[in-house]
């Protein structure tokens, strides 16, 4: 058989190509001059993502599949993007001053982010479980580094080897799940494979266990449970920056190829996965509003919240319609503003290398400091998912698509665990409205720079813009998925 | 169920092979002599008196050596059959640039463990 050179279209992969050349860039600098001056690196990534943005914005009209049907170029594809490029900026802004603060502002750091970057947006848009396998393990060998990016910190360091090695356990089960599929289906591109499992003489059996180790592989990414064990101690040992951006953005990609891959190539099934995941969703419901009650570390207790948010995502998917995919992003989108927003809370909530991470220290911050008390309360508020707050939005949209496909259990267990997890959200405002601030608090106030308060500004603008006039975005969403994925 | 006798060639294979290995041990432990002295309890390390324990750290630049090899091994893997298509491949251009790319980008990787003083034995 002769070779034939796949024909390659490059404006499709642009966005990518500029971030992986941009980090090239940003090593290449960094490793000819060590002592090049971080604003510049913190700057060429910032241009990078604008550049990889444009390039994106180029797309907006096309819709097709390309790379030989690796690539998809459709609505969600797109969305997801803007979602990831938001991330990776936003991380950019709350990092510069918390890096040098901790003293591990190594030059690095930003080449890493843009490469895990560009393997979140590949996943995004991968229409091959090869392809998506490639990005995933692109974006999880970044991250890993990142977390253990504080290397003097025992904490970190545990929380990039509990990742590491669990990580690579789930990559194995995605990788023996694409192998069953393609033994099952004969092809590992997800429109073949929605053809074949449709057909009667497929081999069922086959097709169960390798939908079943896919499930796995994403459920350990998107930190669902019984696969969320390693999330706490990544999320509290991470330095706060680098959490933010795995909270934010990898549960982000890892969503959008959940969804697209089900969705499409396990469209056939949906019968069979639906039950099953309607048991995952309820129960990483249940039990991330249920432990974070329990913690007394305020990044912990974030991490648990980002297990429950996992869930409600998963309702999204369970509903398996075109408004389910809508909310999902929709909610996507704003929950990657808000948790970015509040984790910049916490690096701002004292100066020095230190933050305020036990929940006793943020006793009476309100008072003192009402403009920051008032922005971390509203992060904590849309969280919780109260109006007039983006959050709500999002889960409202959540629960009209699941009441749509006819789930109404499922949004009967949301709404109880919504309201179990109101509980440590509002304790913690409590905490910092109506305690007396103590004379002392160990913290000599709070440090906010003008990187920090303009990320903090943007979170809080979109919380609250997003909640109150939220159409704009939710017609976004919606005509992004309106002509359903390409493929 | 007759797709999975495909596999039953495999299966005797597996049980031959395994047969083979128990059968050749056990007539060699029946047949040999057996006088065991302490030298020959040692392990057999090139003739050598071994030194120190079984469980010893490997200095982590014999990893960071190893990975740099690997790395380069893998890329000459890709270089072969592509320098043996080259003629054959079209565009003849951008496959040649395609290629420099992919080079070059390991060239950075190379460049960069460098400048990270990776390759130097002693520091």
């Amino acid at each position: 058989m002769p070779f034939v050179a796949p024909h390659i279209a490059w404006h499709g992969i642009a966005p990518e190509l500029a971030l992986v050349g941009g980090a090239l860039v940003a090593l290449l600098i960094d490793a000819v001059k060590p002592a090049v001056d971080r604003r510049f690196l913190a700057g060429l990534s910032l241009a990078t993502i604008g550049l990889a943005a444009w390039f994106t914005f180029d797309l907006r009209d096309t819709r097709a599949v390309i790379m030989q049907g690796t690539l998809a170029v459709d609505g969600v594809a797109l969305f997801g993007r803007l979602i990831l490029l938001i991330t990776a900026a936003m991380t950019i802004l709350i990092s510069y001053h918390y890096l040098s603060r901790r003293r591990i502002h190594r030059g690095e750091y930003y080449p890493l982010l843009l490469l895990a970057t560009s393997g979140m947006t590949l996943l995004a848009a991968s229409n091959d479980l090869l392809l998506s396998f490639l990005a995933i393990e692109t974006l999880s060998l970044a991250l890993y580094v990142m977390v253990g990016f504080a290397r003097r910190d025992e904490k970190s360091q545990e929380g990039a080897l509990k990742y590491f090695l669990l990580g690579a356990f789930s990559s194995a089960f995605l990788l023996y799940g694409i192998a069953l599929t393609y033994g099952a289906t004969g092809s590992t591109q997800l429109s073949v494979i929605s053809k074949q499992a449709a057909v009667a003489s497929v081999d069922e059996r086959l097709m169960f266990v390798a939908v079943a180790m896919i499930a796995v592989g994403f459920a350990f990414k998107v930190a669902a449970v019984p696969f969320h064990m390693w999330s706490p101690d990544a999320y509290q040992g991470a330095p706060t920056s680098v959490t933010g951006f795995m909270a934010a953005g990898t549960k982000a990609a890892a969503f959008i190829g959940f969804f697209r891959v089900f969705l499409v190539a396990f469209g056939a099934l949906q019968w069979d996965w639906r039950p099953v995941l309607w048991i995952v969703a309820v129960a990483t419901m249940a039990v991330g509003s249920l432990l974070a009650i329990a913690q007394t570390d305020v990044k912990r207790m974030l991490a648990y919240s980002s297990i429950a948010h996992a869930g409600y995502v998963l309702i999204g998917l369970v509903a398996a319609n075109r408004d389910g995919v809508s909310a999902a992003l929709f909610y996507l989108l704003i929950y990657a503003v808000m948790v970015l927003g509040a984790f910049a809370a916490v690096i701002v909530s004292a100066p020095g290398g230190s933050e305020r991470l036990s929940l006793a220290e943020w006793g009476g911050i309100g008072r003192r400091y009402p403009v920051f008390g008032g922005a971390m309360t509203l992060f904590l508020l849309a969280l919780a998912g109260l109006p007039p707050t983006s959050g709500f939005t999002g889960k409202f949209l959540l629960f009209a698509a699941a009441i749509k496909a006819h789930e109404n259990a499922l949004v009967v267990a949301a709404t109880i665990t919504s309201v179990v997890a109101a509980f440590f959200y509002v304790r913690l405002i409590v905490l910092i409205w109506l305690q007396d601030p103590p004379p002392d608090d160990g913290h000599p106030g709070i440090g906010p720079t003008p990187a920090l308060i303009t990320s903090l500004g943007i979170a809080a603008a979109a919380t609250i813009v997003f909640g109150v006039w939220p159409q704009s975005l939710i017609d976004l969403a919606r005509n992004a998925i309106s002509h359903g994925f390409v493929g | 169920m007759s797709y999975y006798w495909q596999y039953g060639t495999l299966g005797a294979l597996t049980a031959v092979g395994g047969a083979f290995v128990v059968i050749a041990f056990l007539g060699n432990r029946l047949m040999r002599p057996r006088k065991p002295r302490v030298e020959k309890a040692t392990t057999y390390e090139c003739g050598m008196d071994p030194v120190g324990e079984g469980w010893s750290n490997t200095h982590i630049r014999y990893y960071l050596f190893a990975f740099l090899f690997v790395i380069f091994d893998v890329e000459s893997v890709f270089l072969f059959p592509w320098a043996v298509q080259l003629e054959k491949l079209r565009p003849q251009g951008t496959v040649l640039v395609e290629m420099i790319v992919f080079i070059g980008i390991l060239a950075i990787g190379l460049l960069y463990a460098w400048k990270k003083k990776v390759l130097e034995w002693v520091k």
